[in-house]
């Protein structure tokens, strides 16, 4: 296994660029000496040696900006992502162990939810919230994201219920919970690290989002913040093009290296893909 | 296929009663009284404020027990009554999204649709090619990683401001009035560029992805083997996995259409076009919560009306879903 995961080039791209905006949001705060709403210059400054990506039309660092940004970013994507991975296992077990009318009832509610355009009701939701945090932003988007989750659980676990080991553990008397512990879910580990690197990425796009429309956290500093301020003080028509690259590049830069990465791995688990 | 209609009804019907009652429930539960802002940003003194504020409570309906208000709700719905905007004070609602739907079918249909078929062209294409698999897949991922607003802002830089080729605000010259003019049909369609381009680009690497992953597995499945050790030429056994292939993608266009309207709101402000995701902009910025309300509802109608045709279609290209066996959900 980890033969195949070292030599995957696809698994050693994503991981890599992963890990290089990891280390810069753990260490690119240390590298700055200001704050990210500090004044530290006369404002629109283009990249130079004090100052590495410009400053902002309120003589922001836009750098420090970028580094607590990308902090945030995570944050998002471990808490929203997680939370709509386990909302999504629970009810994907749940429905594609029981199956029958629970699995219908289930099943309709994951569609339903699929179909309502989630970002639009978070809008609304977060238009009405006067304080909004980080935390309470990436608790939202989970509680939004995870049918997707749920469909890919359900339809795993649909796969594995019949198989031999799932049935003698049954026929031996355990209880239905422990089953889905013990015999169904370590047989999916691979597929629930896949889902949760989907839903991470997807949990990161929609804050980006959120931030980016004015609806954000209400305290600190987000890429889709940073955008949003870009667009709201001209940036664009001032051709200050070092306020808005930076942070949508890294968003595009972390969220694609995650889907890269998911299909590395992917490739590792299941040997059919493999290039041949 | 009168069962698969029938389920996918009651859907239907389900998702938009629990959508009105999301969009009833959050303005009436969420901290905060929206008719206390809309008065403390009129800024009176206090016993006229307290005057206005039973006036706005009797005329939003909010004076009669909770119950009664969602029947009510549901009563204007059906008259078409989504209530008086705060932002632009006496139009209706209903007016002023009607004003900007024609913005919003301009612009979602033509990318949507030219994404969905060139993206599936080009996935199939990548799967099994080498040189073609090692361009389109690497720029596939990149495209569907990108945020919707961050490509639109760097085509709006780059077109718009360091080349000056392409207008990057608005839906047609701010010179020119909208009337039946050549004039006029040309600046919409100057204006109406660049954002399809970015919403066109962003979309098209999710469906060469998703194409191209489906080919991959088709191709692993025991028919495309039998065919192969049959000596089918390499064309069939390709086209037989195509369609099977583009059946999931079908349904993932159906899926899809919630995250992109998303994308679509996020893009019209980019490009200040003036469809309903530029009213969602404005409508929290005013907070005026009935347009807010009415833009969600109008959304969830036309999503729901979208799914409805891509059933039809579905069951068109599908012979199962016709015969009374089941295919996909």
């Amino acid at each position: 296994m980890l033969y195949f995961m070292l030599r995957n080039a696809k698994l050693r791209i994503g991981v890599a660029v992963v890990l290089i905006f990891v280390v810069l949001a753990l260490v690119g705060p240390l590298l700055t000496k200001y704050q990210p709403r500090d004044y530290v210059s006369p404002g629109v400054q283009p990249p130079s040696s004090e100052f590495w990506f410009g400053t902002t039309s309120f003589g922001e660092d836009v750098f420090t900006q970028f580094v607590y940004g990308l902090r945030s970013t995570f944050i998002i994507g471990i808490i929203g992502g997680g939370i709509g991975t386990l909302i999504g296992i629970f009810i994907g077990f749940i429905s594609g162990y029981r199956g029958g009318i629970v699995d219908e009832i289930l099943n309709m509610f994951t569609n339903i939810v699929l179909v309502i355009p989630s970002l639009v009701v978070l809008l609304i939701i977060a238009a009405y919230l006067e304080v909004r945090g980080f935390l309470f932003e990436s608790l939202f988007i989970g509680f939004f994201a995870w049918p997707w989750a749920a469909r890919a659980v359900r339809a795993q676990t649909f796969s594995l219920r019949s198989r031999d080991f799932v049935d003698l553990a049954r026929m031996s008397g355990m209880k239905p919970l422990k089953i889905i512990i013990k015999e169904i879910a370590p047989n999916m580990m691979s597929y629930l690290l896949l889902v949760y690197i989907l839903q991470f990425g997807g949990a990161v796009l929609t804050a980006a989002t959120l931030d980016f429309i004015g609806l954000g956290p209400t305290n600190g500093i987000s890429l889709g913040l940073m955008m949003n301020y870009a667009v709201i003080h001209g940036a664009l028509i001032l051709g200050m093009w070092w306020w808005f690259i930076p942070p949508g590049l890294a968003i595009t830069a972390i969220v694609g290296a995650l889907y890269v990465t998911n299909v590395g791995l992917d490739e590792v688990f299941n040997p059919k893909l493999r290039e041949m | 296929m009168r069962r698969y209609f029938g389920r996918k009804l009651l859907i239907y019907i389900f998702t938009f009663a629990l959508a009105v009652t999301i969009d009833w429930l959050i303005p009436r539960f969420m901290p905060g009284n929206p008719i206390q802002i809309l008065i403390s940003r009129a800024a009176l003194k206090a016993e006229s404020a307290q005057l206005l504020y039973s006036y706005y409570m009797k005329a939003f309906g909010l004076n009669v027990p909770i119950w009664q208000q969602y029947l009510n709700f549901w009563k204007a719905l059906f008259h078409g009554d989504f209530g008086v905007s705060i932002w632009l004070f006496p139009q209706p609602v209903l007016k002023i999204i009607v004003r900007a739907l024609p913005y919003d079918v301009l612009l979602l249909l033509p990318s949507i649709l030219a994404s969905w078929f060139a993206g599936n062209k080009f996935g199939a294409y990548a799967a099994r090619s080498k040189w073609l698999d090692s361009t389109i897949s690497p720029i596939g991922y990149i495209l569907t990683a990108t945020p919707y607003m961050w490509l639109g802002m760097v085509l709006a830089w780059f077109f718009g401001i360091k080349l000056h080729l392409l207008p990057f605000s608005g839906a047609y010259s701010y010179a020119i009035m909208p009337s039946l003019s050549w004039t006029f049909v040309g600046s919409l369609l100057k204006h109406w560029i660049l954002p399809f381009a970015s919403l066109f680009l962003v979309m098209f690497g999710g469906w060469a992805i998703g194409m191209r992953n489906m080919i991959i597995y088709e191709l692993e499945a025991d028919y495309s083997h039998y065919l192969e050790a049959l000596g089918a030429p390499r064309k069939l056994v390709r086209n037989y996995a195509f369609h099977n292939a583009i059946l999931p993608q079908i349904t993932g266009l159906a899926l899809q259409l919630g995250a992109i309207v998303g994308g679509a709101l996020v893009t019209e402000i980019v490009f200040s076009y003036p469809g309903i995701g530029y009213l969602i902009l404005q409508a929290i910025q005013n907070h005026d919560y009935f347009l807010l309300q009415g833009c969600f509802l109008f959304i969830i109608i036309g999503v729901l009306l979208a799914n409805f045709a891509i059933d039809i279609i579905y069951v068109l290209v599908d012979p199962r879903t016709r015969t009374g066996m089941q295919g996909e959900g």
